[in-house]
């Protein structure tokens, strides 16, 4: 309860109220709880699409995951997936639906960023820069 | 075997490893590689791949439903995932540096692990009281979630260093392995920062899709992510886990944690064996 006296309070001293004037932690985190949610809903659609046609196309051919060998290049680089998806080749439809998964939580890291700067929080606006960098490096690397 | 028949039979194990995995709350990912690699014979970083990308899509699935619980807070997880984020980049290099082999008895060593936290959950003693800790308040981290009688319940963390380190461990191992190593972000906030414990699980949901997106990328450009093994898996694990988490409160979870606690130990025992004979 007195946390949120705390918030209202810091809130009437706005002169005037801003959009995101009722923004907390709270409300930030329902935000992205949809925002996963949809993520993950539209990332799977898009899988299980590309994996109905993929199995289509390839019923009945034997499979052999027992030995690694690099796939192909323009499955694995999102410049050159856009390529393939040109062409209709379910693995690269999959493979996209993969890639909106993987930006799903990075959305996230980036909401924190635009929550936390509403709430004014700087020190939090520069830890989620530093998650975000961090994600950034690995995906771009 | 035949694609059709191999996919669904993947599908078939995951779905049953998303279900076990939420019953239980130990996530699915950490069977499905033995899974994947003991009985489908799929190479382990195949296995890996799909495993990770598998732990992404139900860790943001079952997100919305953390959050109306309100336990979880955005403040911790965000500064610890520095910790896991740069651990989960480092494991994902480790990876490809690894010998496969070395690769499988680390995750035996994981599971043994996995087995005896688990075992030990089910005699899980109350986290003790933390003591005034000045970074709790100056990295604002301190907070309150509800007490379940219309009050809300203060904390505040403790052992912030020690914690960090071991989100930087958890991290690792998620990357090295490809799961989403729950178990050990969990340990690093509720044992080493004392922090509560239903606050620890949720918050450690959150970190886990994040951890992953961290090493899922360097992943895709190593090849390791398969489209044709990730789609049934990545369905499989995300419908079984989704319907685990519907059915949570009617399931007899203290037995099925058992039984799960034993094929982990089984599985575990059977990665180090094979893995020490090179046969993985």
């Amino acid at each position: 309860m007195t946390v949120k006296n705390t918030n209202s309070a810091a809130h009437v001293a706005h002169p005037t109220p801003q959009p995101g004037a009722h923004f907390d932690d709270r409300r930030m985190e329902t935000i992205m709880g949809r925002l996963l949610q949809a993520g993950v809903l539209l990332a799977s659609a898009v899988v299980l699409i590309g994996g109905g046609l993929y199995l289509k196309a390839h019923a009945g051919t034997p499979v052999n995951y027992r030995t690694f060998s690099v796939e192909a290049a323009n499955l694995r680089y999102p410049t050159r997936l856009l390529a393939s998806l040109k062409t209709g080749d379910p693995a690269a439809i999959v493979q996209l639906g993969i890639l909106l998964l993987i930006a799903t939580p990075v959305a996230r890291v980036v909401f924190a960023v635009i929550g936390f700067a509403i709430e004014r929080d700087r020190l939090y606006v520069a830890v989620s820069l530093i998650v975000l960098a961090v994600l950034t490096f690995s995906l771009l690397h | 075997m035949h694609l059709l028949l191999f996919t669904s039979l993947v599908f078939a194990g995951s779905l049953a490893a998303g279900l076990l995995g939420a019953l239980t709350g130990l996530g699915g990912g950490v069977v499905l590689v033995p899974l994947l690699t003991l009985c489908f014979h799929v190479d382990i970083r195949y296995a890996i791949g799909a495993s990770l990308v598998s732990v992404i899509a139900t860790s943001s699935g079952a997100a919305a439903a953390y959050v109306r619980e309100g336990f979880s807070s955005v403040r911790i997880g965000m500064f610890l995932e520095i910790a896991t984020t740069i651990g989960a980049v480092f494991g994902a290099f480790l990876a490809s540096r690894v010998p496969i082999h070395a690769l499988a008895i680390v995750f035996g060593v994981v599971l043994l692990y996995s087995a005896w936290l688990s075992w030990q959950q089910t005699r899980h003693p109350a986290t003790p009281q933390s003591t005034a800790n000045p970074w709790s308040d100056r990295l604002r981290m301190s907070g309150s979630y509800p007490d379940g009688s219309g009050g809300r319940c203060a904390y505040t963390v403790d052992r912030v260093p020690a914690g960090f380190a071991t989100m930087f461990g958890a991290g690792t191992l998620s990357g090295l392995l490809g799961i989403g190593s729950g178990a050990v972000k969990v340990l690093a906030m509720d044992r080493v920062m004392r922090i509560p414990f239903k606050v620890s699980t949720t918050t450690s949901n959150f970190m886990i899709g994040v951890t992953a997106a961290a090493s899922a990328g360097i992943y895709l450009q190593r090849g390791y992510i398969d489209p044709g093994l990730a789609f049934p898996v990545m369905l499989g694990v995300l419908g079984g886990s989704l319907l685990g988490a519907r059915y949570l409160v009617r399931a007899r979870v203290s037995l099925l944690r058992n039984i799960f606690t034993l094929v982990i130990l089984a599985l575990g025992v059977e990665m180090i064996v094979n893995g020490w004979m090179g046969r993985s």
